[in-house]
């Protein structure tokens, strides 16, 4: 036989599944969330969206190109995706240069300076966001009004987020009850009708990304299930402790970051853990830290904290919480 | 809900392009390249010399130590050469040419079809038989099978189990095997349970399969004590620990063996192989064969004799394609890519795919982007990224702790990889480093 055959070791199959076909069903699940943001926010979603997502993707070509000097991998998807989330954890009225620093913090320092994708130890987008809440805390949280800002941008009429407002009336010892009727009611919480970031407001829509990204199997339930119900239990009890000092654990989830936090940002992979049970772990703390912040802390959110501080452990998780291997307890009968 | 294991885990495309199709007898070589190692365990010692004739049947190496196998001459003629050639592991090994003339076999031998039920052998006269008619695991790993069957003192087999899961995609010479040799599957299956001491054994097969887990369910009325099973669709089926924990829910511990846990594993196609030892006499010198890939033309489930090359059995299905890339010797999840057809089939032969251009290249490796899918894919729940890791920096303790030595070489999590990172090959790497290890310790 004249012809040359490939030699190599076994599987000689592979599955169908990449690194670009993951980010890319990532960006598909973020959509509902994205169209509902354009319904409510208008111009100012889509001025977001693209200034950030451009930023992101250039930021990680330029670096790779003349800091790293390698060959370029934005066609993965994995900075488009981090762009999105950037723009998602980002109020719609905020200044295009105040973006553009937050891409370069997210790409430059939150990932690339680790080694690029799969290497850096926190959330990219989330370090964006981080850090720009803290240098910029005025247009950070200055939130438009939904629906009657859509044509607007830089001039949009602003207002608290319900989690402020909440926080606020109870350190004035306002009761629950009646601060209630100064936010929107459930239905308008459920399909994102509220002040808030511009991607982190339609519940429904997350909810379904999440369904997308479950059913395709990008991500698991464990660390979802884990934030979602430490939230609501721990918030429950304080809620009934004490109704007129603590909102209810429905009003929790529905409001602020927690379903963008714990459907899209905790499950990143890099940053999250390996194991089941490491998941786990990693999905009660950052429940428990978000209310902790939310009730007693400074700021009235916490979900991008709880997520950072959690993603610190994830290394010590990886190395201590390892899987039940095959055989190795065995109860046999 | 069907029965499967609990951990990990992956269902690949099952390309079964050969199931509907019948065994096919194929032509007896002209010269047949026999390797006196074809099993685990050490080379067998040839007991012929140039010039010899020799009929089918006719033992031509003989056992060298506790861990070997009888070979048997699968052709009749004459030894033209004892020479050093190359065999499917791609490494030249002693091997008996033998120039066929006819096909004369040995007089002990019945080579008649008519079925032969009734035994009145014991369990030793059982193992006996199977030792000398040189029968190996037929499934691929070709373990010498009355070792198997001799339970160590102080251990008890308490139920056999028949392993008809047959999970590689493209295979089906079992699937066919227990299609149409289902009686002797019974009967080998009744003598190995004698040799065994037991009463009851269990047919595993996936649930791909609909026809035979039928027909060998209507079958096994008539034979007492053995049930069939149909498994759940899940690779690593056949894998012979997942096969124990689907079937009876016992985990063999780390470093263990089936028996440490009641049980005995035996591939369909050696249950066959018994049967024919045990009644009919006739040693192992002829296997089913499955050849398949996209572009051949005719491919099929082929009766080969041991020896034939691999060439051959190529243009009996059509010949090699224009596009072929590589040829696999096995499954494509743990078979071995070949580097010459001109090899002989041997005792461990399951299957010979041949595959396009276009399949036979690796695509380009990319960052982990720890996704932990092959954490959660792996059947042995170990974690193959980190074992990667340690082995490409030479951490041979962790690789050792975190139980490389457990993994069984599936291929599942280099199969699930979104950045395509050949994790079993590093693997493999820590595998033989921290074996090295625990033997230089113990010196």
């Amino acid at each position: 036989m004249s012809k040359l055959i490939t030699v190599s070791p076994s599987p000689h199959m592979h599955g169908k599944d990449n690194v670009k076909k993951l980010m890319y069903w990532v960006i598909l699940a973020l959509l509902p969330a994205f169209l509902v943001s354009v319904i409510f926010f208008g111009i100012g979603a889509l001025i977001v969206t693209a200034v950030s997502i451009v930023a992101c993707v250039g930021f990680e070509y330029l670096i790779q190109k003349y800091l790293m000097k390698v060959k370029p991998t934005i066609s993965d998807g994995s900075a488009a995706v981090t762009g999105l989330l950037l723009a998602f954890n980002l109020p719609t009225n905020i200044p295009v240069w105040i973006i553009l620093i937050g891409a370069l913090v997210a790409i430059g320092v939150g990932k690339m300076s680790f080694g690029g994708l799969g290497n850096n130890p926190f959330n990219p987008a989330l370090v964006g966001r981080v850090f720009l809440l803290i240098s910029f805390p005025v247009q950070m949280t200055s939130w438009p009004e939904p629906v009657v800002s859509r044509t607007q941008y830089a001039d949009a009429v602003t207002g608290p987020t319900p989690l402020a407002i909440i926080k606020e009336g109870i350190s004035d010892g306002i009761p629950v009850s009646e601060l209630m009727g100064q936010i929107p009611g459930y239905f308008d919480l459920f399909i994102g009708r509220m002040h808030g970031s511009m991607g982190e407001i339609g519940a429904l829509a997350l909810i379904i990304g999440g369904i997308i990204l479950l059913a395709r199997k990008v991500i698991t339930w464990h660390i979802p299930v884990s934030i979602l119900a430490t939230i609501f239990v721990f918030t429950g009890i304080l809620w009934g402790a004490n109704p007129e000092a603590n909102a209810d654990p429905i009003f929790h989830i529905l409001t602020g970051g927690v379903l963008l936090g714990a459907i899209f940002m905790a499950t990143d992979y890099a940053t999250s853990p390996m194991t089941p049970k490491g998941m786990w772990i990693y999905g009660i703390g950052i429940g428990i830290i978000t209310v902790v912040i939310r009730i007693w802390g400074a700021y009235p959110e916490g979900v991008s904290f709880a997520i950072l501080i959690m993603n610190a452990f994830v290394p010590i998780l990886n190395k201590y919480i390892k899987p039940k291997r095959f055989g190795e307890e065995v109860q046999n009968g | 809900m069907l029965k499967t294991f609990p951990k990990g885990g992956i269902h690949p495309a099952e390309y079964k392009i050969t199931a509907g199709k019948p065994i096919e007898v194929l032509p007896v070589p002209k010269t047949a390249i026999i390797p006196v190692s074809q099993h685990l365990g050490a080379p067998s010692t040839p007991v012929v010399k140039k010039g010899d004739t020799v009929k089918a049947g006719q033992l031509i190496a003989k056992s060298s130590a506790f861990v070997s196998a009888n070979i048997h001459s699968s052709v009749s003629g004459k030894v033209v050469k004892i020479d050093n050639v190359t065999d499917t592991s791609g490494y030249r090994k002693t091997s008996v040419i033998i120039e066929v003339e006819g096909d004369e076999w040995d007089e002990k031998i019945d080579t008649g079809k008519t079925l032969k039920k009734e035994f009145g052998l014991s369990g030793e006269e059982i193992i006996k038989k199977t030792e000398e008619a040189g029968i190996v695991g037929l499934g691929g790993a070709t373990f010498p099978s009355h070792i198997k069957l001799s339970v160590p003192k102080g251990k008890k087999a308490e139920v056999l189990i028949i392993n008809g899961a047959e999970c590689e995609p493209y295979l089906t010479s079992d699937h066919r095997l227990m299609l149409e040799k289902g009686d002797e599957l019974m009967v080998g299956t009744k003598l190995l349970m004698k040799a065994l001491g037991v009463e009851k054994a269990m047919i595993g097969i996936e649930n791909n399969k609909p026809d035979a887990v039928e027909h060998l369910t209507s079958l096994a009325v008539n034979y007492k004590g053995i049930s069939v099973h149909p498994l759940k669709v899940m690779y690593p089926q056949g894998a012979e620990k997942q096969l124990i924990k689907s079937l009876i829910n016992r985990e063999v511990p780390s470093g263990g063996l089936p028996i440490d846990v009641g049980t005995v594993v035996h591939n369909v196609g050696t249950a066959v192989a018994v049967y024919e030892a045990v009644q009919k006499n006739k040693p192992l010198v002829e296997r089913l064969v499955t050849i398949s890939g996209k572009s051949l033309k005719n491919p099929g489930n082929f009766m080969v004799r041991i020896g034939t090359p691999v060439s051959e059995l190529i243009e009996a299905a059509g010949g090699l394609p224009e596009d072929t890339g590589k040829v696999i010797n096995g499954g494509p999840m743990m078979g071995k890519a070949l580097n010459t057809i001109e090899v002989p089939v041997t005792k461990g032969t399951s299957g010979i795919l041949v595959f396009p251009e276009n399949e036979s290249k690796r695509e380009e490796v990319q960052n982990c982007i720890r996704c932990a899918r092959c954490v959660s894919i792996c059947p042995m729940a170990l974690e193959p990224y980190l074992l990667k890791a340690a082995s490409e920096r030479g951490m041979w303790e962790i690789v050792e702790n975190d139980k490389a030595l457990d993994c069984m070489e599936c291929g599942s999590c280099s199969y699930i990889c979104p950045s395509r990172l050949p994790l079993l090959d590093y693997i493999r790497l820590g595998k033989s480093n921290v074996s090295r290890i625990i033997r230089s310790r113990k010196q």
